[in-house]
């Protein structure tokens, strides 16, 4: 299960993810962001609740990053270790900026 | 594959190969993990393995259609690790025939492909696949 809370304040967007963003809830979130997306300069992940990612949810991050380096930015914020491993293992530390 | 440590008390669960019956899969899992003493690091990867393998097998096994899949979980002791075996009888497809993605490109040039099946051979100790009797058999084992 995966609850995505969604904050917009003009060009900026917060999301707050908790639980497993894998194969069955990766579409959902990629159609929050689809939503939203057009016009926004910024974007904020806050991962602190994010339990585990699988390829599915790394693709929609890849997805949402390579549209923020043409309007903007994105960063992710309170990365747990659990999460942190999978991106150093896949080399996603290198392309998304996490702060 | 080594099985002379292997116990033989290893739980199995049949179950038609659907992306929406990952979740049970995991559960069964899970289930089998909880009653050793499995570290909640191993228990997430192990998850995410279940993710990629599963939605493979439900994706492109029967494709266009749908069929079986079997998950068996086996504990090895000494050191203590989990074997877990996915089984289906569908396209002969061997995912560690596929060359891992280069994981060194910026974000415009990353391949997407392969990601999974990578991920899973990172984070396991051992990634092993026969095609054997009509069947897909591949093993996964984790230290724990």
């Amino acid at each position: 299960m995966l609850d995505i809370k969604k904050e917009v304040n003009g060009s900026e967007a917060t999301f707050a993810l908790e639980g497993r963003l894998d194969t069955i809830t990766s579409p959902d979130f990629e159609n929050e962001l689809k939503g939203v997306i057009d016009g926004l300069t910024s974007i904020t992940m806050d991962l602190a609740k994010l339990e585990y990612i699988s390829s599915a949810g790394l693709r929609v991050l890849l997805g949402a990053q390579k549209v923020m380096n043409k309007q903007g930015s994105m960063k992710l914020i309170n990365v747990n270790d659990t999460i942190m491993e999978i991106f150093e293992v896949t080399g996603f530390a290198d392309i998304l900026t996490i702060g | 594959m080594d099985t002379d440590n292997r116990s033989n008390n290893g739980s199995e669960l049949s179950i038609e190969a659907t992306l929406e019956n990952i979740e049970q899969v995991t559960e069964f899992v899970n289930s089998e993990l909880e009653k050793i003493d499995c570290s909640m690091k191993a228990q997430m990867q192990i998850d995410i393995a279940i993710d990629e393998l599963f939605s493979n097998i439900a994706r492109y096994a029967y494709n266009p259609e749908t069929g079986p899949a079997t998950v068996r979980v086996e504990v090895e002791d000494d050191p203590q690790a989990v074997v877990i075996t996915f089984i289906d009888h569908g396209i002969p497809y061997d995912p560690l025939a596929k060359e891992d993605p280069d994981i060194s490109l910026g974000a415009e040039d990353r391949p997407i492909g392969g990601l999974g099946i990578f991920m899973v051979k990172q984070t396991m100790d051992s990634v092993t696949y026969e095609y054997k009797n009509g069947q897909n058999i591949l093993h996964i084992k984790k230290t724990v």
